[in-house]
């Protein structure tokens, strides 16, 4: 008995921690949806993006570690320059729905650069930090959690309290709010919009790179990355597409959900019912909850 | 039930035996080389039905959809299961059915669409595709507990005539498309079509007006449906000849919403302008990358760039015209008719005053 019960909570905490890994990249999603509510459905493909180049300048030109970062932070501010530029500010008075497919399009386009500039093939990166079970915690607790999981989950702790933070607190995160309310209002009282977007996208990059290295380190650096980061979209279904705090939880869920019922229902189909388990979840929350847990309610006006 | 063909007008009986004539007679006497039937006009027609389905969901009904591969895979295996068990049925026979069970599918995914728009029907949309492919994939039944992953397809046989070289299976796959095309354009035009219209460019008027949002969006996902399993069905058939989860998955669900956005959203003629496009293009790209560079670009570098355009032109069309290339077509056409008409107008003034 004791004994299933640790293995139930080594499955339930396994997943939440991977869990956290969904919710890195839902936030760079949040950020973007936050601040224009413009769904930015480019953003596994910066993820993929921006990981393959830190990889590329730290293995194809020796760059260290930390330079190698900053660059790729760089390279990702550049793109939220270039996507502001090119591609937003055309469509600042296109509707939603056609704002999606152009991101689309952008994502195919990261996709492609990317690929064109460093190459097809799978990439090992190495964080120095193995992913393995802690032996501490194995000994003391007698649960197998890896360290990459942890320290997945610490990133993501550490990036929503900044952000949070920056949100709330900050003049820059009121002008942010204050766009996503109202971009026509807030622009006539003299906040920058272009500067705000190019903030807001640049953010996302750097969260993208963030989320990329913790994938990347897990699976390897390759195109499957952009297919992963497909999962972040019942991420935040659930947990409501301008919420900080929703996509952490969200993410939290769908780990949870997903890895306890592969490991308890999965064997009885043939297992792998994490591909889909997770869209499932989401559309009986779309059912009952459309805005997701923490959302705001989705009114339409005639 | 409604009289099927009649908004037929002169110039569009004009146009189908013009398309007929070129589709008939022209193109098997001049293209004689297997290569253009089995790589480019098969695949062609059958992603175009598909595409046209993709259009009924978005282009016409508004509905955010990208699930067509899920549904061409289950028209697919219905095919195959049909051909495999029920052979009584026939080639046209299970060809229905299969569309029929692929529409069944559409239905049941369809429905949150009645409580979600846009990016939330997309995330719906997609648990359609992943839970298809994987069901497929999982369940020995539907593959006949082939072990190797690849089945070979049946071959094709109505009224016990093989029809196994690529001219036969092209003549096959143009008169579905035809069949399915003329149906298309008629429900486009009819009340069917108008009650989409109306609930995609305003749900809420469409509801108030008296146009059942049930009725309607279940019956654009299901019609929409049929068409793809159909299209999927082909697909595996004439052009693929075997059965793959694999084949269908989501990167050809992505494509065939390109063509259906670059081809031009809600129209008929954009589902085969879109899927050309985006068919004839690679191959164009691979032309050039042999023939102007001579192999000296990677393979992988041209498809990478094949991507970057695809997206690129994603993006311009969405900023520049936002209803694709039929659109550009049109806008063409009508430039042209313009010209024509002034030149005559000038003709018919120079004419009366050299008589006066």
């Amino acid at each position: 008995m004791v004994d299933e019960l640790l293995f139930f909570m080594e499955v339930l905490v396994g997943g939440l921690l991977a869990g956290t890994m969904y919710s890195l990249v839902a936030l760079g999603f949040v950020l973007i949806f936050k601040a224009s509510a413009t769904f930015n459905f480019s953003q596994g493909a910066m993820v993929f993006f921006s990981v393959l180049a830190f990889c590329g300048f730290m293995q194809d030109f020796n760059i260290p570690f930390v330079l190698a970062f900053i660059l790729a932070a760089l390279l990702m501010v550049v793109v939220g320059l270039c996507t502001e530029r090119l591609v937003l500010r055309p469509l600042m008075n296109a509707s939603e729905d056609t704002v999606l497919m152009a991101t689309i399009g952008l994502g195919y386009v990261l996709e492609g650069l990317a690929q064109a500039a460093w190459g097809v093939e799978v990439r090992r990166l190495d964080l120095g930090i193995g992913d393995f079970p802690v032996p501490w915690i194995a000994d003391n607790l007698k649960l197998f959690i890896s360290a990459l999981d942890i320290t997945a989950g610490l990133v993501a702790a550490l990036m929503i309290i900044g952000l949070f933070l920056l949100f709330k607190y900050t003049k820059i995160g009121l002008g942010l709010r204050a766009v996503a309310d109202d971009a026509g209002a807030a622009s006539s009282i003299g906040i920058p919009l272009k500067h705000i977007m190019l903030l807001v996208w640049s953010a996302a990059g750097v969260v993208a790179l963030v989320a990329g290295c913790m994938w990347g380190a897990r699976a390897g650096v390759q195109f499957a990355l952009v297919d992963l980061a497909l999962k972040a979209l019942p991420v935040l279904i659930i947990g409501g597409f301008s919420s900080i705090p929703g996509a952490i939880i969200g993410g939290l869920i769908i780990g949870a959900v997903e890895k306890v019922l592969e490991v308890y229902i999965g064997p009885f189909f043939g297992g792998a019912i994490e591909g889909w388990a997770p869209y499932v979840l989401a559309i009986f929350f779309l059912l009952y909850r459309p805005e997701g847990l923490f959302g705001e309610k989705i009114i339409r006006r005639v | 039930m409604k009289p099927v063909f009649m908004t037929y007008t002169k110039k569009d009986l004009i146009n189908l035996a013009v398309c007929m004539f070129l589709s008939v007679l022209i193109i098997p006497s001049f293209i004689t080389t297997e290569y253009w039937y089995t790589s480019i006009l098969i695949p062609w027609l059958c992603l175009a039905l598909a595409t046209i389905g993709q259009q009924i969901v978005m282009g016409y009904t508004g509905q955010l959809a990208l699930g067509a591969a899920g549904f061409m895979a289950a028209g697919a295996f219905a095919m195959f299961n049909l051909i495999l068990r029920v052979p009584d049925l026939g080639f046209v026979g299970s060809l229905i059915v299969s569309g029929l069970i692929a529409a069944a599918f559409g239905i049941l995914f369809g429905l949150p669409s009645l409580k979600v728009r846009g990016i939330y029907l997309m995330v719906a949309t997609l648990a359609s595709q992943f839970f298809i492919i994987w069901m497929i994939d999982k369940f020995g039944w539907f593959k006949n507990y082939d072990s190797s992953g690849i089945i070979t397809a049946q071959d094709i046989v109505i009224l016990g005539k093989p029809f196994t070289t690529p001219l036969a299976m092209y003549f096959v796959c143009l008169a579905v498309t035809t069949v399915l095309t003329l149906l298309a354009m008629n429900m486009a035009r009819g009340s069917t079509g108008r009650n989409w219209m109306a609930v995609r460019d305003m749900d809420i008027a469409a509801e108030s007006m008296g146009v059942s949002l049930l009725r309607t969006k279940v019956q654009a996902f299901a019609i929409s449906a049929f068409y793809c399993g159909v299209a999927g069905a082909l697909f595996a058939f004439c052009y693929l000849k075997s059965l793959e989860p694999v084949a269908f998955d989501i990167k050809l669900s992505f494509k065939i919403l390109f063509m259906c956005i670059l081809g031009g959203l809600g129209t008929i003629n954009g589902a085969f302008i879109g899927a050309a496009f985006i068919l004839l293009f690679p191959v164009l790209l691979n032309a050039i990358g042999n023939n102007v560079f001579h192999g000296a670009i990677d393979a992988t570098i041209i498809s990478s760039i094949e991507q970057v355009i695809f997206g690129g032109l994603m993006i311009i069309f969405m900023i520049y015209e936002p209803l694709g290339m039929a659109k550009l077509w049109e806008n063409l056409k009508q430039k042209l008719s313009l010209k024509l008409q002034s030149s005559n107008v000038k003709n018919l003034k120079s004419s009366l005053s050299k008589k006066s």
